[in-house]
């Protein structure tokens, strides 16, 4: 067992760890190389959701093909299950990849088989047996609901029931992580949300983890319990869904959310807003309800608290990784009394507070 | 010319196409298939690589490719001889058209296993594929409609150029032709000739065209 001296490099429950990990393309003949992932911590917990979102072209597809070496890392470790996957010989590798499923944004479905047969290929592989692989294609082919398409070739599979029968193939070989390259991107919302639910139930059903990458909040949003967000190769942000989604930290963060999360003002208010108070000038609020505050009526005694010149300009109420989550941007005159009065109302109900900034 | 002369002389030349172009047909594909699978898989960075074979591989394929078929039955006349004992005759028409079709055959192979799409070869090497399972199992499979469409295409063009092999006395339809129809001012077999080659040619695309069909899953049939 050489790899036993390294096993203490991740702890135990972690299922993935990257330590470090840069991954350049190219760099012959002159040319410079292109750094894809640059320097990449990163902690994949056993038995959760984790998402890894950013935009195109941030590295999350490089990062997700190092975890089953279809990559491999120019420095750093990533630890697989207490594997270092970047020692790995082709031999040893195949056998890990037999342990990690993975499923794609386009399906990759084989078009000249039937449903079934296309479930079967992962086991076909690892030379199973014909009988053997039918006791096992039978209930998954159902897990993922779809009994009644065994014999129906991809051409006759909608998208949504096409991704279905890939979770099924990746599910086949038994994994104990599943990797899932922008599983729905190509999916409409509607479908994106069933094959969502489904994800999730596996997690929840077979304990497994699962690895995504996504360029889409909503998805990470729904199902991800971790989350890192990835921007030009680095990990700028990472940690509890709810806490990054609550309070994002990183600009891509911010951005990425805006779009996802309706507390986006209109341009003409977010044009005009200052740093400081004018005389006359409104103060622009943006409250965070969340946990215990989300069931409260506070924006009711917000407005008993500092009178009824409390103007409500843009809201939302959401919910993230299964918690209710509001937001809600408000106005009032930015008078020291008014400012003094809101300040404490929020220090006694703990509402999360944010001072966008100032306009008339 | 009597009718059942005619026929006669018709039926022998088919049987001699018939004979060559079966041939050469199946040896040439069983040696040019694995070529068009190596020259697919070799490039830089794919299931096999090996860039500067996969370059010379390549480099002699078009040589073939581009030496016109009559001067190839010509140029290898030494080399017909050493494999059949004679440089006349059908026998020795089968070994230049198995030369002809070998190249032929691999490039067609070679674009239709490319068209396979490289997303599968991914899923495969995530599932833990070998490379030879890769070949067989996503590859071949795959590419199957392509590669039925490919050997129709070479069956077609093998009679035309069996019709040349007359030049060393291959016989066929095509010799029959030029002997009969041409140099003995028979415009009758000519015509002959040329309506069994046109049944001939539109049978064997009939039959590729329909199993090309039925590989394909592509497109939905209802």
């Amino acid at each position: 067992m050489s790899h036993a001296a390294s096993q203490g490099a991740s702890t135990a429950d972690s299922m993935v760890a990257f330590e470090n990990v840069t991954k350049r393309f190219g760099g012959s003949k002159g040319q410079p190389a292109f750094t894809a992932l640059d320097g990449v911590d990163l902690t994949v917990v056993r038995g959760g959701i984790t998402g890894i979102i950013g935009r195109s072209g941030a590295g999350k597809s490089t990062l997700i093909r190092l975890v089953n070496g279809l990559e491999k890392a120019s420095s750093g470790q990533v630890v697989v299950d207490g594997i270092h996957v970047g020692t790995l010989g082709e031999s040893g590798l195949r056998d890990l990849r037999r342990q990690v499923g993975m499923i794609f944004q386009h399906f990759n479905l084989l078009s000249s088989r039937t449903a079934f047969d296309n479930i079967a290929l992962p086991l076909e592989i690892a030379g199973m047996d014909r009988k053997a692989i039918r006791d096992r294609i039978g209930p998954l082919i159902d897990l993922v609901g779809l009994g009644d398409k065994a014999g129906r070739y991809p051409a006759e599979l909608s998208g949504g029931q096409k991704q279905r029968i890939g979770i099924a193939r990746a599910l086949a070989t038994e994994p104990k992580l599943l990797l899932s390259d922008e599983a729905t991107s190509a999916l409409d919302p509607e479908t994106t949300q069933s094959i969502l639910e489904l994800l999730k139930d596996i997690n929840r059903d077979l304990g497994l983890t699962v690895l995504l990458i996504t360029h889409e909040m909503e998805v990470v949003k729904t199902i991800a319990s971790q989350v890192a967000v990835i921007d030009k190769g680095r990990i700028v942000e990472n940690g509890r869904t709810f806490d990054v989604f609550t309070a994002p930290q990183h600009e891509t963060t911010q951005s990425l959310l805006s779009a996802a999360i309706g507390a986006k003002l209109p341009e003409w208010i977010r044009s005009d807003l200052k740093p400081v108070p004018a005389p006359g000038d409104r103060a622009l609020v943006r409250l965070v309800f969340f946990g215990e505050t989300a069931f409260q009526p506070l924006t009711a005694r917000l407005v008993a608290e500092i009178g009824s010149d409390v103007n409500i300009l843009a809201g939302a109420i959401d919910e993230i990784a299964g918690e209710p989550f509001g937001s809600l941007v408000v106005s009032y005159a930015a008078d020291p009394q008014t400012l003094e009065r809101a300040a404490r109302f929020y220090r006694d109900t703990g509402l999360t507070t944010e001072v966008l900034g100032y306009g008339a | 010319m009597a009718p059942d002369m005619l026929f006669l002389l018709l039926w022998k030349a088919l049987l001699q196409t018939v004979h060559m172009v079966a041939v050469a047909g199946v040896i040439g594909s069983l040696i040019g298939l694995p070529i068009g699978i190596f020259l697919a898989t070799s490039g830089r960075g794919e299931l096999f690589p090996a860039p500067t074979v996969n370059k010379i591989v390549g480099a002699i394929v078009n040589a073939t490719r581009s030496t016109p078929f009559i001067i190839l039955v010509v140029a290898i006349i030494p080399f017909t001889r050493l494999v059949t004992g004679t440089s006349i005759g059908t026998a020795a028409a089968i070994v230049p058209l198995t030369i002809a079709t070998i190249p032929f055959v691999a490039r067609l192979a070679e674009s239709a296993i490319r068209e396979v799409d490289r997303g599968l070869i991914e899923a495969a090497r995530a599932m833990g594929a070998t490379p030879l399972q890769i070949v067989f199992k996503v590859l071949l499979a795959e590419a199957k409609p392509g590669l039925t469409l490919a050997l129709t295409l070479t069956l077609v063009s093998l009679v035309g150029y069996s019709a040349m092999v007359g030049a060393v006395g291959g016989g066929g339809l095509g010799d029959l032709g030029i002997r009969y129809g041409y140099q003995r001012f028979m415009p009758e077999v000519m015509l002959a000739v040329v309506v069994v080659l046109i049944v001939l040619v539109q049978a064997v695309q009939s039959s590729g065209d329909a199993l090309a069909r039925r590989f394909d899953k592509k497109t939905r049939k209802n």
